[in-house]
């Protein structure tokens, strides 16, 4: 998408004379068909090092970025080449780091605050959206605060309650904020290069499980100067018989749903990767809803009051009429994340579960009873 | 990531240099103030080596020290034999003792004059200019007109909410007129006064109150919430010591712009509860920034006493266990805030390292016009800390004893400061509240399609259905 490359592009002047960091990337060669692919850990990790390399006033902070590498590794190698003041670990206060880090961005920092999982921005909540979301409209344009808060979402595997809620609605239902939500390398890097370019304050919610997954990954995105724009959703994969939208780890599962369902039901479903909450591109999805007719949103976060709720809100209030079905949404169970494996994996949707609620809204099944 | 005083001064430095800060104290190191020779350097708590260069001890981190520290030899208080852990080296004993609680003395508290405005026999201070003293009068005497005029104002209904200083006027006024202008300040909420030093107008503040279109705020926050760029006071936000880790945040940003101006926030004996008052010292003294932490102790925190608050002596104290050098001040002394802070300043400058200063003093006013706090103390503690105790008066009979300032000129400018305010008020009723616009801006940096159109849909309404609108709404 050259459009908004060239924006970028002439802001930054010499971008296109940088070399690329070599530091922790890896590309792999896939030796059969020549095909680059990417971590979404070295994704990461070369977003937050070009970002560094070209603007002075980025900064990383958080608990074990510098000499540990990085709780996941993603800030790899930064601390060698930017240097302690540049890559801060931090002592363990949540609070204090987040609040720290806006009073930098309110004197013109453009800090990345890593949170070692977003269970943890917990503590330091009061921060994001009191000091951070609402500052530029409370001062009225006076402080604006151009930071990036950044980690694990979600469950990882094994974790237990209190490391593995998803915190997308809560983040997501915040005027003031964008909440952006990578699933592939590609998503990665342009989304976080994004991030960090934006004047507003971003939360940036990763997957643990995702870290380690390699993705295709195009020379246009490996390039120093790649953007993805915040607010608008990919289509993972075009269908017309229903609209399946999901984010981050999720994605995957959706297209693996989409599969079996191609194979063994002969469904033909358009997966949506929504790659950011806030702002939600409605109208990526309206407009797939209107060439469907059907909607299943699928997430790790709650029912209740989640993502899926706000699409099924919005695709009520702009195409009612051309729905065929009852949206079904697919969200965790409602229950504290369960420790024992077998229950863990009740808990979270499965693609099973995925595949189950595309034949119910086709009507190849029949209906669950209403739950909840 | 440690910076490990007791390794790099040996214990007795902290002992003597942070815990007695008066100028009597023989065992202090702060004769220095005296060794260049003019009388502009008041104080110096020590010679400091200049600070490590930043983070560069942190790759030792898995290192025992190897050096003793020079003074500590010296000390017989201390046995010569140590033993090495993380953190660095210390003297072992085989007595068993706790430290106590609380010292048997409290902190003492500097003061330069006392209760009757007579300097304190062999009291040092920097010398304060004519202009200067009766500027700072002026401002006192303005804020605590400015005060009772809005106070009233609020309980007419003209206001919504107001917050008055009353008793806090010294510590206002004078730790601004000890501040540069490029030093950035982060407020909680009762320091309208340095603002007003600063050259924010009476004007300027009641439109802020009024929330009308000249508002800086755009009509978007309480009254008192003031900010202001262009005179480097940050926005006043509500909730409770935020400010104190974003001071040391833009104190962070501003150590890498080197320019001769530091961060000074501003909180209360209740702020230090929050545990972004303990991550925020603990953080400004691991990072060595410049940013000096201004704690107004007056005893209450809405309607909870201090004794209820925390059972340490007062705020000095916790300075010193996070690292910090600190100082208790008599906060009713305007000159004693203005020393204190000017050298606060210049250490936390030179030295790039934060300090804390514990201002003593009584919040004389209820804590807001949605408070009467005759309902939990006694109305003559109040009467006393407003007659007897009275900042603004003591002050004014210093002023007034140096041939600086008179009865007469007192009464003329008060009235005229009154009426300066009860102008302002008028004028800021009549003009228009904030336009239609200033509700969806700012959210975001760019205004986003959603509230374009959330805008557009409210101005579409007010088309169908203009009687329904309010008048003094501008579109």
């Amino acid at each position: 998408m050259p459009g908004f490359i060239s924006h970028q592009v002439a802001a930054r002047g010499l971008s296109l004379l940088r070399l690329r960091p070599v530091a922790a990337t890896m590309r792999t060669y896939s030796s059969a068909t020549k095909e680059v692919t990417m971590t979404v850990r070295d994704a990461l990790n070369s977003a937050l090092d070009e970002e560094m390399a070209a603007d002075p006033n980025v900064f990383i902070m958080g608990e074990e970025v510098g000499e540990y590498q990085g709780a996941y590794k993603i800030t790899k190698g930064l601390l060698d080449k930017y240097g302690p003041e540049r890559v801060v670990d931090t002592p363990i206060t949540e609070a204090g780091f987040a609040g720290i880090g806006v009073g930098s961005a309110y004197h013109g920092l453009r800090p990345v605050i890593e949170f070692m999982t977003f269970n943890f921005s917990m503590q330091a909540i009061d921060h994001i959206i009191n000091s951070a979301a609402k500052s530029n409209y409370m001062s009225a344009g006076q402080i604006n605060v151009p930071i990036v808060f950044r980690g694990p979402n979600g469950p990882a595997a094994g974790v237990g309650a209190q490391h593995s809620q998803c915190y997308s609605a809560w983040y997501g239902s915040v005027p003031g904020l964008k909440v952006l939500v990578p699933y592939s390398s590609e998503d990665a890097r342009g989304l976080l290069k994004a991030a960090i370019q934006d004047p507003d304050p971003v939360v940036f919610l990763e997957n643990e499980l995702l870290y380690g997954e390699s993705f295709p990954i195009s020379a246009e995105a490996l390039d120093s100067s790649f953007c993805l724009p915040i607010g608008k959703a990919k289509i993972e994969r075009e269908g017309k018989d229903v609209t399946i939208t999901a984010f981050s780890k999720m994605v995957g599962y959706a297209l693996k749903a989409a599969e079996i369902l191609e194979k063994e039901e002969g469904i033909n479903a358009e997966v949506i990767n929504l790659r950011s909450i806030r702002p939600l591109d409605r109208d990526t999805i309206n407009a797939s809803v209107r060439k469907t007719n059907r909607l299943i949103t699928v997430e790790e976060g709650f029912p209740q009051h989640g993502v899926g709720a706000e699409i099924c809100a919005s695709v009520v209030e702009d195409s009612f009429g051309y729905l065929d079905a009852g949206v079904e949404r697919i969200a965790a169970a409602d229950v504290p994340t369960p420790y024992a494996a077998n229950l863990e994996r009740r808990a979270f949707p499965q693609i099973e579960d995925i595949v189950g609620a595309v034949k119910r809204v086709c009507y190849r099944s029949l209906p669950m009873v209403a739950t909840a | 990531m440690a910076i490990w005083l007791a390794g790099r001064r040996g214990a007795s430095y902290c002992v003597k240099a942070l815990i007695s800060t008066t100028f009597r104290s023989s065992r202090s190191y702060t004769t220095a103030f005296a060794s260049n020779g003019n009388s502009d350097s008041l104080f110096f708590c020590g010679n400091s080596s200049s600070a490590a260069v930043f983070g560069s001890q942190r790759f030792e981190s898995t290192k025992a020290r190897q050096q003793l520290d020079l003074l500590s030899s010296d000390d017989d208080e201390e046995q010569n034999q140590g033993v090495d852990f993380p953190g660095g080296r210390v003297a072992f004993t085989s007595e068993m003792s706790f430290l106590p609680e609380s010292s048997e003395k409290r902190v003492q508290c500097y003061r330069v004059l006392d209760d009757n405005g007579y300097p304190l026999s062999s009291t040092q201070f920097k010398h304060v200019s004519k202009e200067l003293a009766v500027k700072m009068y002026r401002g006192m005497v303005t804020l605590q007109t400015m005060d009772t005029t809005l106070y009233e104002a609020q309980r007419q209904g003209r206001l919504s909410f107001y917050v008055t200083s009353y008793g806090e006027e010294a510590i206002n006024l004078a730790s601004a007129a000890a501040l540069g202008f490029d030093d950035l300040i982060l407020p909680q909420y009762r320091e309208a006064g340095v603002l007003l030093w600063r050259g924010f107008t009476l004007q300027e503040f009641v439109n802020q109150c009024l929330g009308n279109k000249n508002d800086y705020g755009k009509g978007r926050q309480m009254p008192i919430h003031y900010g202001s760029n262009k005179h480097n006071y940050f926005t006043v936000s509500s909730p409770i010591a935020t400010q104190l880790p974003q001071a040391v945040g833009v104190a962070y940003s501003l150590k890498m712009d080197k320019k001769d101006a530091c961060v000074v926030t501003y909180f209360g004996d209740g702020s230090t509860s929050e545990g972004d008052f303990h991550a925020s010292l603990n953080f400004a003294a691991v990072m060595e920034v410049p940013v000096v932490f201004i704690c107004r102790n007056n005893g209450w925190a809405i309607s909870t006493p201090i004794t209820e608050q925390f059972r340490s002596d007062g705020i000095v104290v916790k300075g010193q266990a996070y690292g910090i050098r600190s100082i208790r001040v008599d906060g009713n002394d305007a000159l004693a805030i203005y020393n204190a802070v000017g050298v606060a300043r210049e250490m936390a400058i030179k030295e790039q390292r934060p300090i804390l200063i514990e201002a003593l003093t009584y919040r004389v006013g209820h804590h807001s016009t949605s408070d009467d706090s005759t309902k939990y103390r006694p109305v003559d503690e109040i009467e006393h800390w407003k007659t007897a105790r009275n900042p603004v008066s003591i002050f004014r009979k210093w002023v007034q004893r140096k041939g600086w300032w008179s009865d007469e000129e007192e009464s003329e400018f008060r009235a005229n400061v009154r009426k300066q305010v009860m102008d302002a008020i008028q004028v800021g009723e009549k003009i228009e509240k904030p336009p239609l616009a200033d509700m969806f801006s700012d959210v975001y940096e760019e205004v986003p399609s959603n509230l374009m159109e959330q805008e557009r849909l409210v101005r579409d309404t007010v088309k169908r259905h203009p009687q329904d609108y309010p008048t003094n709404i501008p579109l």
